[in-house]
């Protein structure tokens, strides 16, 4: 029988590969009450991957997001990061799973408290105790250059806007170099010039960092220019999984709608 | 859920035939607060357990620890010392009033000594601490919960338990004996301004005289109660914090929460603490 250690570094070896996905959400049920969100969701994202999760609003993508990253527990089915089942992990070892996840919250949710250096800070402060102040402070600096909002340093989120808000968010989400990348609704709210240059952000992180991305979004826009594959939720259920031209080529009547009116 | 229950049963019970003597709605909806009630206290439990095992393992987080032990200590001192001085000042007054009356003039330093330390310093301690730390940390939280920053925590690696409601509530248990031991000796020293206003009287002679017969055990115990008052304001203010929902109303709800509960379940723990320090330090 293979130690943990032999099968994580199986799970490595198949991830580089491509036999293995890096996110693989199986039968995956959800709901609050007696509302079904989520009735039995199955994908898998391999590395170096973009898939595109879209779907009106309310049908459950943000809770998705919410289930492969631990803040919610599914009532039924598995989520398995790097072939690890994070069902029945207690919150410390699943925290071990999340220093490898990357998390761009719909509004963003930065500390408000902390500056944007603090906020940028606040995983390595946490996470890698070795690094010493200077280290960490030319590390968030990279971070801020990296997604255009290096001379935000000393500001509060408060002082600056909702795009700018979600450039801040995303460096945090990067700041421990993580495997996965999630994100919800990166370009929400925001006007079409400055989803553009976050999409060219996303694509330019995916280029260097090679990480395995799952992107919600009702922007179809955004959507394609981003993501390998996209998925069409709707009443908590993958209506259909392919690149865009497949999406393009269906005969499914939801699909079409959703097309024409995107 | 439950008002929902609550008409339904109203519907049924205006089917039977006979007056009922007591209507069925009013024993579903106590059914259903007792039942809420016990949830609340069900989930506390959870909470408090989640809390204990996050402070007791590795990474300590001991930066955000001492930031709270300002935060709770060192800013509600000023606020602590005015209400314990307050107390002292208005101690003095009605003890003087009703001991001339008996004839126990003599008694008046005791009495206002005995007092403070042994009650109404700890309590008015608890109190004050309760109604400004209990609506700051239940008002932080709750505005953290519903902006998503909690999440945004968990999602960082970093346990919310330990970061935010353990170190809160160690701040809390410690810092509450220390406002105690300012809240009496503001207490004495207003207590014997006010006095030596009316009659001359030194400070020395006060101490003197209010501390005769007095030893440690009515000094100790009374001061480290106030640690279960420091756990209570703590723990529930986190929790009320923590488990907000709905927006800027929920945050209004968790602070006015925080500060009604855990003023109430402090005076409460104080009626059980007295009669435990009574048996045990007679």
């Amino acid at each position: 029988m293979d130690t943990i250690d032999q099968t994580a570094m199986k799970q490595g070896e198949a991830e580089k590969d491509g036999s293995a996905p890096v996110v693989a959400v199986v039968d995956l049920h959800k709901s609050f009450g007696s509302q079904n969100v989520l009735n039995g969701i199955s994908l898998a994202v391999g590395r170096g991957e973009t898939l595109a999760v879209l779907g009106r609003s309310g049908t459950g993508k943000s809770v998705l997001l919410r289930l492969i990253i631990g803040l919610e527990k599914p009532d039924s089915g598995s989520v398995r990061i790097h072939g690890q089942d994070i069902a029945d992990l207690a919150l410390d070892q699943m925290g071990e799973i999340r220093k490898k996840m990357g998390f761009l919250f719909q509004h963003a949710a930065l500390y408000d408290s902390l500056t944007v250096e603090q906020n940028v800070a606040f995983p390595l402060l946490h996470h890698k105790k070795e690094m010493s102040k200077s280290e960490r402070g030319d590390r968030v600096e990279e971070l801020l250059a990296e997604v255009g909002m290096e001379s935000a340093l000393a500001k509060m989120p408060s002082d600056i806007s909702g795009g700018m808000q979600k450039r801040v968010g995303l460096a945090r989400a990067l700041a421990l170099e993580p495997d996965i990348l999630l994100l919800d609704e990166p370009t929400a709210g925001l006007d079409p010039i400055s989803s553009g240059e976050i999409d060219d952000l996303i694509l330019k992180l995916q280029q260097e960092h090679h990480t395995a991305s799952i992107v919600v979004t009702h922007d179809l826009h955004s959507a394609k220019t981003v993501a390998d594959r996209l998925a069409l939720l709707n009443e908590g259920d993958i209506v259909i999984q392919g690149t865009f031209e497949e999406l393009q080529e269906s005969d499914i009547e939801f699909v079409r709608e959703f097309l024409k009116h995107s | 859920m439950t008002d929902s229950r609550a008409s339904a049963a109203a519907d049924m019970s205006a089917l039977r035939p006979g007056p009922p003597t007591l209507p069925a709605s009013s024993i579903v909806s106590t059914t259903g607060l007792i039942n809420q009630f016990l949830e609340w206290f069900g989930d506390l439990g959870i909470f408090f357990w989640q809390v204990v095992r996050a402070a007791v393992t590795p990474p300590f987080e001991f930066r955000e620890l001492f930031r709270q032990l300002d935060e709770i200590g060192s800013k509600s001192l000023p606020l602590v010392a005015l209400a314990g001085a307050a107390t002292g000042v208005v101690l003095s007054m009605e003890a003087r009033f009703s001991l001339t009356r008996f004839g126990a003039k003599s008694l008046l330093p005791a009495a206002i000594v005995f007092s403070i330390i042994h009650e109404t310093g700890p309590i008015i301690t608890g109190l004050v601490v309760s109604g400004r730390a209990g609506a700051g940390i239940g008002a932080e939280l709750a505005s953290m919960k519903v902006t998503e920053q909690i999440d945004a925590i968990e999602a960082s690696a970093v346990n919310p338990y330990r970061l935010l409601a353990a170190t809160r509530i160690l701040a809390c248990i410690l810092v509450l004996p220390l406002l105690t031991l300012a809240a009496d000796f503001a207490g004495l020293i207003m207590g014997w301004v006010a006095q030596a206003l009316v009659e001359p009287l030194s400070f020395h002679q006060f101490i003197n005289s209010g501390f005769k017969g007095a030893d440690f055990n009515d000094f100790l115990p009374p001061t480290f109660k106030t640690m279960v008052f420091g756990l209570i304001i703590g723990l529930i203010a986190c929790f009320q914090g923590m488990r907000t929902q709905g927006g800027a109303a929920g945050v209004g709800r968790a602070a006015t929460s925080s500060v009604v509960l855990s003023s109430l379940f402090v005076i409460l723990a104080d009626v059980v603490l007295v009669k435990i320090i009574l048996i045990f330090f007679p």
